[in-house]
């Protein structure tokens, strides 16, 4: 059997994530700092944060296992450009990522025996993250690994997890590999699982921020956080993305880009009449954002494709078509009909949900919402959309 | 004979497998596998033209850019379509950008494992580690406090019992030879490149919202709005600001980190300068235009070929002359069609022939792949960053012959010390040297526009499709960080009829054609020795060198009057 040199190192104390940490000289400021973000994302209330950094401070850095099938590594490269932790201190520090065949320095039978380590000694207590679809046509031959099908590894691997985490479109529901007419039999992970609660981190690609948020949450609470019904964490899946959208205020507004690199692209109007999708999505996209929340899609100039969607690729392409009606007004609403009321709260810059509401408050009474959930939306075209509702 | 099998090769992009035959302690034999296959050409079938490169971008999730541009260049080309000069810049701006992240992260995170031994870390002093730093580079993060907190964390990092990803090295393997403070050196710039190639890609997402998988791209240009007024275009002058700041990073990053690095570890393996070699071919399509793409004169990095390792003489690349082979993949094409085909009329269906999973060996005598073969003239090409490079040197662009002659006199070489494993090593830095001083120049460009008033990004003139013809075939070609893609769209009734992808690594990794002749990496693995064949790290060696993309590797076509047709992607 292979050994390696690392493991022969006599048995020490195992590490929690904040001794981890105090060891390379984080202190103790930042390290709280950490804990604070991770709350702000998980959605918790301040007084979570003692409880999160405790938890860090004293319990034991979970195993890792990070398996990819039907993929483009996106997922894997989204993860490497997490900012809060940072990679280095992802890996080091907040788990033990024990296979991941990007990063892991070991190939072929070495490789295989991390990953059978791993599953044997930490039994029960390891986490895995599946990274894209797991293909079933003629018995598998799609998606092989060491002779293995895909399959059949994961199955094997997610048996004896403490909990199951599948990384972007793929993996959560088949994502491009599955669209139309899904060639290999692709299926997301839920599917080869039944019976196992797999935790739903859709986009294309997952947000490190929400990923590192749900492993803070497990490490915290010894539990996974709020699902929806789509087994995707609240806190992350709960608000659709128009409410949330900065260009809001141009939606209701009635101002839209018309044309590519016209007047209202540079002026930042609504992307709606242009395809984007964010009127029947849910995402925390446009508040985490993406590279050190530098930016999102929307931000710049792209309709957004819905790629937090169930079956997305299908479901919300062609990507260019404008949806066919959105609930609330401005689209086929000539400016000056809508009252000056709205005009001047865009230019005192009123917050967007906030116009919004106002708007809705007007106009449907009943429905004004003073607490902090999002309101009910109804889709266009009639179809289920994923539960808003935040519990 | 021993036969060695790697599956999964690790620290790539993708599934790829490797057997090798051994004899006398070399590698007598080797066969290269892609072992997934998704079917995305089939997928694209019937779709919005205008929309394929949200679909081909996801081809790779590593070289998130390549497929996208590739299939914006394809459909514009159908369609005649010419992008403004601002979406020229934005583009080369965001290539060039993507292959520096991507030839940093291959040397740091994909590739030095081979060359470095985390464990020897352990034993260096870190105060001749300083030393040693100092003495190659001005980054200031050179004292031995610095490297004495590096090496605190991985003597950490070994008494938590807990590896993470270095669980499972080849550590101790007796090819490792660099002394210990250069290990040390070496794991600290890992962990900066993983700093780095986080912050650097910020460029993207300023320009695409997001990295990966930008969202920016538009069939007749860019959707990132330009105004020098407008506080909520995309680029105004403050966003400008920070591309600057975000590319003179990465210049900076490159010239005293990855580069010095390159030629520090490289020292202590001269003999990996004369291993490795491969086909001796080389082509690239080139790329970076200067105005417009049919303007092939005006690239920035040339087309061309290299044949049989002469510098002497740069060939015409014509792409007419290029096909896929399908004789040793598992395809076929239909009857009368043989194993070969060119591009724009290429078919996909596949057609597994190896063995049941779970299986031991491939049958390497029959077909053993999802990756087809591509051949010009009937020849494997290298293609990637030490076929642009050679091309460029022998055209006599100005900086790439400085850089390249620059490395070689401070590495006491001569040029055909670049036929080899280290060479396309010391090729990729050397191109990410000329890619990351070109992108300041795109960008005053840009800035110099938006100040003149010329704030167009996109040309509309087809994006209705009602404007367009009933049928309309076209060809993007590509530079990818590794090497020559090409996608071949074709269009009917405003939808797509056809597509094919041609990915860089489908050059390399690809399996034997009909007349038995190796691809690049199994050319390149003959001769290898192995100390050790339970730790083939030599065979990694120069695989990794190649920076493999296998999920870019496997791609599907269909054929006129043929309802399935499929095709598997190597990657860029």
């Amino acid at each position: 059997m292979p050994t390696s040199k690392f493991l022969a190192e006599p048995e020490i104390e195992e590490a929690t994530v904040y001794s981890t940490l105090r060891s390379r000289g984080v202190s103790r400021r930042r390290f709280l700092q950490f804990c604070s973000v991770m709350t702000a994302t998980l959605a918790l209330p301040d007084s979570y944060l003692t409880r999160v950094a405790d938890a860090l401070e004293t319990k034991q850095r979970p195993v890792m296992v990070w398996l990819e099938f039907q993929d483009c590594a996106g997922n894997s490269e989204s993860m490497l450009r997490t900012s809060a932790p940072d990679i280095a201190a992802f890996v080091l520090d907040l788990v033990s990522l024990n296979y991941h065949e990007v990063l892991m320095a070991g190939s072929g039978k070495f490789a295989d025996k991390a990953l059978q380590d791993s599953i044997r000694q930490y039994k029960g207590k390891y986490i895995v993250v599946v990274e894209g679809a797991i293909p079933h046509g003629d018995g598998g031959v799609y998606c092989t690994i060491g002779g293995r099908t895909a399959l059949s590894i994961v199955q094997e691997v997610c048996k004896d997890a403490a909990a199951v985490i599948a990384v972007g479109a793929c993996a959560w529901d088949g994502g491009l590999v599955a669209a139309s007419p899904n060639p290999t039999g692709a299926t997301g992970l839920q599917t080869v699982l039944p019976g196992t609660t797999v935790v739903n981190l859709g986009g294309c690609p997952h947000n490190p921020a929400n990923t590192a948020a749900v492993l803070t949450h497990y490490i915290t609470f010894g539990e996974l956080p709020a699902l929806d019904q789509y087994n995707r964490p609240l806190f992350a899946y709960g608000r659709l993305i128009h409410d949330q959208c900065e260009r809001r205020a141009h939606y209701d507004a009635g101002e839209f880009v018309e044309e590519w690199g016209d007047d209202g692209s540079r002026k930042g109007f609504c992307l709606y009449k242009m395809g984007c999708k964010g009127p029947e999505s849910t995402f925390n996209c446009p508040t985490v954002r993406w590279n050190n929340a530098t930016s999102w899609p929307v931000k710049a100039g792209h309709g957004c494709i819905g790629c937090a969607a169930p079956r997305f690729w299908d479901t919300m392409s062609p990507f260019y078509r404008r949806l066919p009606s959105v609930p609330g007004f401005g689209v086929d609403v000539p400016i000056g009909e809508i009252g000056a009321v709205l005009l001047g709260a865009v230019a005192v810059g009123s917050a967007a949900h906030g116009i919004s509401r106002a708007i809705r408050f007007r106009k449907e009474p009943s429905e004004h919402n003073t607490s902090a959930d999002p309101e009910p939306s109804t889709p266009p075209d009639g179809k289920p959309i994923p539960n808003e509702k935040e519990n | 004979m021993a036969r060695v099998v790697i599956d999964p090769v690790t620290r790539i992009e993708g599934h790829l497998r490797i057997e090798a035959e051994l004899q006398g302690g070399k590698v007598s034999d080797a066969w290269s596998s892609g072992t997934m296959f998704r079917g995305i050409e089939i997928i694209l079938r019937d779709r919005d033209p205008r929309e394929a490169w949200i679909w081909a971008q996801r081809i790779c999730g590593v070289c998130t850019t390549v497929h996208a541009m590739a299939s914006v260049r394809a459909v514009e080309n159908a369609l005649g379509v010419e992008v403004p000069d601002n979406a020229r810049l934005l583009r080369n701006i965001i290539a060039a950008s993507q292959n520096v992240q991507d030839h940093v992260i291959h040397f740091y995170h994909l590739h030095a494992l081979d060359w470095v031994d985390v464990t020897g870390a352990l034993k260096a002093d870190p105060a001749k580690t300083s030393q040693i730093a100092q003495s190659i580079s001005d980054w200031p993060k050179s004292s031995a406090v610095y490297f004495k907190s590096v090496q605190d964390r991985v003597k950490g990092l070994v008494a938590s019992r807990q590896l993470s990803i270095f669980t499972s090295g080849y550590w101790g393997h007796p090819d490792y030879r660099l002394p210990p403070e250069v290990d040390l050196l070496a794991v600290a710039h890992y962990l900066e490149a993983l700093e780095f190639q986080r912050e650097y890609i910020r460029l993207h997402a300023v320009l695409g919202g997001k990295n990966p998988h930008l969202q920016t791209f538009l069939v007749g240009g860019m959707a990132t709005s330009i105004d020098p007024n407008e506080p909520q275009a995309v680029l105004n002058p403050e966003r400008i600001d920070l591309l600057r700041q975000l590319a003179t990073m990465g210049e900076t990053f490159v010239n005293q980190v990855y580069v010095p690095d390159i030629l520090a570890i490289a020292s202590y393996y001269p003999d990996w300068f004369q291993r490795g070699e491969g086909l001796g071919n080389f082509m690239t399509y080139g790329d970076y235009p200067a105005g417009g793409l049919k303007s092939v004169a005006s690239y920035g990095f040339k087309r061309g070929m290299i044949l049989n390792r002469d510098l002497s003489t740069v060939h015409p690349v014509d792409p007419a002359q290029i096909t896929e082979n399908v004789a040793r993949s598992w395809y076929e094409y239909d009857g009368a069609s043989g194993t070969s085909l060119h591009p724009s009329e290429g078919q996909t269906h596949p057609k597994y022939a190896g063995p049941q999973p779970p299986y031991e060996f491939l049958d390497v005598e029959a077909k053993y792949s999802w990756l087809k073969s591509p051949r010009y003239n009937n020849m494997p090409m290298e293609v990637g960053p030490l076929a642009r490079m050679l091309v460029n040197y022998a055209a006599g662009q100005t900086d790439v012959k400085s850089a390249v002659d620059g490395a070689l006199l401070a590495a006491k070489l001569q040029p055909q010390a670049l036929y080899s494993t280290l060479g396309r090593v010391a090729a990729r830095g050397l191109e990410a040297k000329v890619l990351a001083a070109k992108l300041s120049g795109w960008i005053d460009e840009l800035d110099a526009n938006m100040n003149r008033g010329e704030l167009r990004i996109h040309n509309g003139e087809m994006w209705d499709p009602a404007s367009w013809p009933k049928q309309a075939q076209g060809t993007g070609l590509h530079e990818a960080p590794r090497g020559s893609l090409g996608h071949w769209v074709e269009i009917e009734d405003r939808k797509i009829k056809n597509y094919q992808v041609i990915a860089p690594t489908t050059w390399l990794a690809g399996p034997r054609d009909a007349n038995g002749v190796r691809g690049a990496y199994e050319a390149s693995l003959l001769n290898t020795p192995l100390v050790n064949p339970e730790q083939p790290l030599e065979i990694l060696r120069t695989v990794h060198s190649f920076d493999p993309c296998l999920a870019c590797a496997v791609h599907v076509v269909d054929a006129a009057e043929v309802e399935l047709a499929h095709e598997i992607l190597t990657c860029a």
